[in-house]
């Protein structure tokens, strides 16, 4: 799989570490190993036989770094070339300079075309703009209910259909409607169809003929395989794509159908799907997905991240408790509530370079259920200082929290350890305390 | 009978020129070649653009070299009948086996990750039970996604099926619990239940499908009877991961493939039947209910190929 790349790619090339030149003869293994991650992640075969020559072509002849080992050199080769296949700039959205700037969401059934619409109403109030949202999906039963749900939920207005409307008019009005309330954005969802579905993407070609949208985004699934070429490719000549969504990204997909997507429309991935609430939208950075894809760690986005969660406050506080020695388990449960707020733990620790290479530390969501619910059991006293926890007051807490003495002596062990890795980490300065909370950063 | 069946299935697949075209091309493009390496490659690089995977069609073209060396095939058509027939018997693994049919109500758990088409499944089982002359009570489990009850009761009059529902942001679990009461009480035959998409690696949504699994035990305790993984035939190698976690977490009986009227190939199904031996009960070829078909193997080794 694609995490392993690197590990596998270390492996291969172990036997020939920090000497001479990369040849054919070298590298043909570890090119193989190349194509089958990139294979198993569903990028397109046509996609893989080109990006495996590419990096052939790069690789052979060239001198192996001093700093690199030769599987570290193909990496960063294959890493570059992933880049530069998935675009080297993000590319924001266009809006037009006589508003309303016209979007169209167009995609296969089940891509996650009206909650992306969701996602995007909002980032576009986010960024002081006034968007409407306008239900055009006539084919699914409820798609106009579901987008009026979502609408009325974030606050922006929603066009939904009068019976028997065609989409093109829906549109139309959508944007005469725009017009007449001031709103600079219109966000038009359409009906899932399948790119083979003659009618359907002939009134597809008829909307965007009659409207000239500024966008038109294909919305597509991460998970989806080989076929990810088929019907970007229609979209694409049917209608002409603007920029892409790729949504899921939430989940364990390696996401390769970015490549094919983006290989054959050579349109830009804009933005990325998530999570299933509607702030879930992430813009699109081609840089990150390549390390991501590659094992390499995401630390930029792990940073900013945390940022955005770690309110400066609480983190200027902790800091300080943390040098003077005062770290308690309130902050320590604080510390736990605000990794929760920053999305799933496995989801982080996957952005930490080196995390991944601690095999066994399966970060476990229930662990971290148990110990907040131990820490919520104990009185305020008893967070304070742990000193007072006698075995009594430990029967007590275990009790409440539905767990076992056990499980509370592990707990505090593990407290005491910490505490004392922190003061550590805080004697060596704050560089390393960075390390840790990275929220922490500048305090 | 069977012909009739097959020459409808064949239509639904045939719905693509392409599809057809790139059959008939390959075709004449053996025709009179012999077997080399290079005509091996490019049957590994149409399993694997069937989304087959790399590591499933490598086997499989080792094991097509194996068979074809000991019953000395050289012409490039035998060689892909013999494809064909190792694909049947991979495919063969995943044909349902007649089993007792429980006593009513029949409780049908359907999950799924988001926008396989759970719901539109759900629909039109529905119509053709119903139409089949059965009482079908719907579960809208969905209570999550915006207007997920709606669509499962705008099926339900066209299908003529009662359902039952709370309000979105109920908890699940006690919508199907009142739809499993009033299924008993009212003495539906199939009871489906439809449960909120959701990614396989969130774990707590994960522990929600658990407990849905429990409290329907506790209303009819030989329930759920069965419990649906509907997956969508667009997906790549990620089905994989799907069938094995959601399996571990609620135990899948069987499978469902739908979106297979595109230019997806579905070839995944291949390596999951092979790893997981799960039964397919349907694929889904079209839009309208007639078009939720029996799994034939056969049909969908030819369709890969």
């Amino acid at each position: 799989m694609f995490e392993a790349l690197t590990g596998r790619l270390e492996g291969i090339f172990q036997k020939l570490r920090g000497r001479g030149l990369l040849t054919e003869e070298n590298i043909r293994e570890g090119l193989r190993e190349v194509r089958l991650a990139l294979l198993e992640a569903d990028v397109h075969f046509t996609v893989v036989k080109q990006f495996v020559e590419r990096v052939r072509e790069r690789a052979v002849g060239q001198e192996v770094l001093k700093s690199l080992t030769p599987g570290q050199q193909v990496v960063k080769i294959v890493h570059e070339e992933l880049i530069g296949l998935l675009g080297v700039n993000h590319v924001p959205l266009a809006f037009a300079q006589q508003p309303p700037t016209l979007i169209f969401l167009v995609g296969l059934q089940g891509s996650g075309k009206t909650t992306t619409a969701g996602k995007l109403a909002l980032w576009c109030r986010e960024k002081g703009r006034s968007p409407l949202l306008v239900a055009a999906d006539v084919q699914r039963p409820a798609a106009a209910a579901q987008l009026a749900t979502l609408g009325e939920q974030l606050k922006v207005p929603v066009l939904t259909p009068k019976p028997g409307a065609k989409p093109v008019e829906i549109a139309r009005e959508g944007l005469s409607r725009a017009r007449k309330q001031a709103h600079d954005v219109v966000l038009v969802d359409t009906a899932g169809r399948l790119h083979i579905d003659p009618d359907l993407m002939a009134e597809l070609k008829e909307m965007a003929a009659a409207l000239r949208p500024h966008e038109v985004l294909l919305v597509a699934d991460a998970m989806t395989g080989q076929d990810a070429v088929n019907s970007a490719t229609a979209f694409h000549g049917g209608v002409g794509l603007t920029g892409i969504i790729l949504t899921k990204m939430d989940g364990d997909a390696r996401g390769g159908a970015a490549l094919s997507i983006r290989a054959v429309t050579g349109q830009a991935i804009k933005f990325i799907g998530v999570g299933e609430k509607l702030d879930r939208l992430e813009a699109f950075h081609p840089e990150r997905i390549a390390s991501r894809i590659l094992g390499m760690g995401d630390v930029l986005s792990l940073v900013e991240k945390a940022q955005q969660a770690v309110e400066l406050e609480n983190a200027e506080r902790l800091a300080r408790r943390i040098r003077e020695d005062k770290f308690t388990l309130d902050d320590f449960r604080l510390q736990l509530q605000q990794v929760k707020r920053m999305g799933s733990l496995e989801q982080i620790m996957e952005m930490i370079p080196g995390f991944k290479k601690l095999k066994g530390v399966q970060p476990d969501e229930r662990e971290l259920v148990k110990v907040q619910a131990i820490i919520d059991s104990m009185t305020a006293e008893e967070r304070r200082d742990i000193a007072v926890i006698n075995s009594s007051r430990k029967r007590r807490i275990a009790m409440g929290s539905g767990t076992q003495a056990h499980d509370v002596n592990r707990l505090l062990k593990q407290f005491t350890e910490t505490k004392r890795l922190m003061r550590q980490i805080s004697r060596a300065g704050p560089q390393g305390l960075g390390k840790m909370f990275p929220g922490l950063r500048g305090s | 009978m069977a012909l009739a069946f097959l020459d409808r299935w064949k239509q639904g697949l045939a719905k693509t020129r392409q599809n057809l075209q790139s059959r008939l091309d390959w075709l004449r493009g053996v025709a009179g070649r012999r077997l080399d390496q290079e005509l091996l490659e490019e049957l590994e690089e149409a399993l694997i653009l069937a989304d087959v995977g790399p590591q499933t069609a490598g086997n499989i073209v080792a094991r097509l070299q194996e068979k074809a060396a000991r019953e000395g095939i050289r012409e490039a058509c035998d060689l892909k009948e013999i494809l064909r027939r190792i694909l049947v018997e991979i495919l063969s693994q995943g044909v349902p086996a007649p089993g007792p049919c429980p006593q009513a109500p029949r409780v049908i758990m359907v999950v799924g990750v988001n926008g396989v088409g759970k719901t539109t499944t759900i629909g039109k089982l529905a119509k053709r039970w119903v139409d089949e002359g059965s009482a079908v009570l719907l579960a809208a489990g969905d209570t999550f996604r915006a207007a997920a009850i709606e669509q499962l009761e705008i099926w339900g009059e066209r299908a003529r099926a009662q359902v039952v529902k709370h309000q979105s942001g109920a908890d699940p679990a006690a919508v199907i619990y009142d739809a499993l009461q009033a299924a008993k009480a009212r003495g539906s035959q199939v009871v489906l239940a439809d449960t909120a998409g959701r990614l396989h690696t969130k774990m707590n949504l994960m522990e929600e499908l658990k407990k849905i699994k429990r409290v329907m035990g506790q209303v009819v305790p030989t329930a759920p009877h069965e419990v649906l993984l509907i997956l969508d035939a667009t997906t790549g190698q990620n089905a994989v991961s799907q069938v094995r976690l959601f399996h571990e977490a609620i135990g899948v009986t069987g499978l469902v493939v739908t979106k297979l009227d595109g230019t997806a190939k579905g070839g995944i199904l291949l390596r999951i039947v092979d790893e997981f031996r799960l039964p397919v009960h349907y694929v889904g070829v079209g839009e309208s209910p007639d078009d939720l078909r029996e799994f034939d193997p056969e049909a969908f080794a030819d369709s890969i190929l």
